[in-house]
């Protein structure tokens, strides 16, 4: 399917897409680029998932991004069926205590990759069996890949 | 399990829930080699970025490197020569083919047979005598650079090529006989960690790992790269999903590297090795995606640009991540010397993993 008719199937499916934070771009990227409210992010997959059109199966890279104000997460659909590819952002205003649905009832991958996400920003998804940090020892203070973290002894700044 | 172990190829860590002899859970513990490389990716230049992916998967270097430089090339709408693409693949190929020959020997040495590490090493140092000559390092080659290679190749390269690749052409009907025909090792590794195709894809699985599982996923075929789409080969399938499946597909992905190889050795174009670029390269603003076939899967790159010589964020897709995460879900059940065998097909790497 083209990003068009993707982009009109999708749209059919929030007939109130401004309460829903959904919005599409094009620009500045070879896919196209869906922002949705954290709110409506199940939804949103598991329909992305189910439905036979779409039929985005496999989720191949989930990313968390700190963009300065907020912090979110970056997914990169493909489905195994069409071989169409798409990519979901969706981000929190909240720096203290954020938090996002895990999507590791849809896709089974997103189990190591959130972990990681929670190691590296400090996200929480709710609804993950195994909320703890991955790389990093159970004790370690702060999120590295944050944009304000610091850390005098381990960073090297040019 | 502890990190340092000689079947877990690389510092691992596994905590096993065990009951006698049966698994009943796997708790991969990563961070032994974290080297934050994509916190320092934040903060170098594209030219300093290869440098690094070079130390990530260091069994497929070549491959990583060409999956950045590729990345900063259609970032920039930069167009390589013929010269720069065929030789990329014709190394990228050579790379793949060393990597699954100490795959193989370090897949006899997991299930007892010591003998098949030696064979498999033996013919390495071949591709390796090979590399030295030409990009001047044995492991992490650091050939490819954003516009092209670092040199060109050596007068000698073509001829050593042939002949390497006519002499591993009788190597591989041996290993076949070592141990893919042996009884032992095909009762050690018929049914065992069986992976069907829907949890292949659910989990994330790609390369030989998912391909074994009968799920098509060759980024060769799906999204050619560098001379890929001029060349014919078959995708190396099989259904059954167990170890022995994952083996099997890695034998015929030796054939179909030499069949790659022998389609492009003999017609190198001539031109440039290397398109001049800026000395401070800067992509413009915007986000770029560019996937790769490693030895191990699917390698993706993903760079956000905010049009400054640094990249925003930039982000390693790594195939080893995602096949460990189905470790636990393959494993239960099976025998301590079952997960063993199992994950000496998934062909881990734990640089790769921990970035």
């Amino acid at each position: 399917m083209t990003n068009e008719a993707l982009q009109n199937n999708i749209t059919k499916w929030f007939p109130d897409a401004e309460a829903a934070g959904l919005t599409f771009s094009e620009e500045e990227s070879q896919f196209l680029n869906i922002d949705i409210s954290p709110n409506n992010l199940i939804e949103l997959m598991s329909k992305l998932k189910s439905n036979e059109d779409t039929s985005f199966d496999y989720l191949f890279c989930l990313s968390g991004v700190d963009w300065g104000e907020e912090l979110g997460v970056v997914y990169h659909l493909e489905s195994t069926l069409h071989r169409h590819q798409l990519v979901v952002k969706v981000r929190t205003p909240d720096r203290e205590n954020p938090t996002l649905d895990t999507v590791y009832s849809i896709w089974k991958t997103a189990e190591f990759h959130e972990r990681e996400v929670f190691d590296f920003f400090g996200i929480t998804f709710t609804g993950h069996p195994n909320m703890k940090r991955l790389f990093l020892t159970d004790e370690w203070q702060g999120y590295p890949l944050r944009k304000d973290y610091e850390d005098e002894i381990n960073m090297i700044l040019k | 399990m502890g990190p340092q172990h000689p079947a877990t190829h690389g510092v691992l860590r596994l905590v096993l829930t065990i009951d006698g002899e049966i698994i009943k859970k796997v708790d991969p513990d990563l961070g032994y080699i974290h080297r934050s490389i994509e916190k320092m990716c934040e903060r170098d230049s594209y030219q300093q970025i290869v440098h690094l992916t070079d130390r990530m998967d260091y069994l497929s270097s070549n491959i990583n490197n060409e999956a950045v430089c590729l990345a900063v090339e259609n970032a920039l709408q930069l167009e390589v020569p013929d010269r720069v693409k065929v030789i990329r693949t014709i190394i990228g190929e050579l790379t793949r083919i060393s990597s699954h020959c100490l795959w193989w020997g370090v897949m006899g040495m997991d299930v007892g047979a010591l003998t098949t590490y030696f064979y498999g090493f033996r013919d390495r140092e071949l591709i390796n005598d090979i590399m030295e000559e030409t990009c001047g390092a044995r492991l992490t080659m650091n050939y490819n650079v954003p516009g092209g290679l670092m040199f060109d190749i050596h007068p000698n390269f073509v001829s050593r090529v042939k002949k390497f690749v006519a002499h591993f052409k009788t190597k591989i009907p041996e290993y076949d006989r070592l141990l893919t025909n042996n009884v032992i090792f095909q009762k050690r590794t018929k049914g065992v960690g069986v992976l069907s195709k829907e949890d292949a894809i659910s989990f994330g699985a790609s390369g030989p790992v998912g391909r074994a599982s009968g799920y098509s996923c060759d980024v060769r075929k799906y999204h050619p790269y560098s001379a890929l789409d001029r060349v014919t080969f078959n995708e190396a399938l099989q259904t059954e999903g167990d170890t022995f499946a994952r083996y099997k597909v890695r034998i015929q992905e030796f054939w179909e590297s030499l069949s790659i190889i022998e389609q492009l050795i003999d017609n190198i174009p001539e031109g440039e090795h290397r398109v001049p670029t800026n000395a401070v390269i800067k992509l413009p603003k915007g986000e770029y995606y560019q996937k790769v076939e490693t030895a191990r899967g699917e390698l993706g790159v993903y760079i956000i640009s905010t049009g400054t010589k640094n990249p925003y964020r930039l982000k390693f897709r790594s195939p080893g991540f995602s096949n460990l995460s189905l470790l636990n879900h393959i494993a239960v059940g099976g025998k301590i010397g079952d997960l063993v065998a199992t994950m000496a097909t998934l062909d881990l790497v734990i640089p790769d993993i921990d970035r």
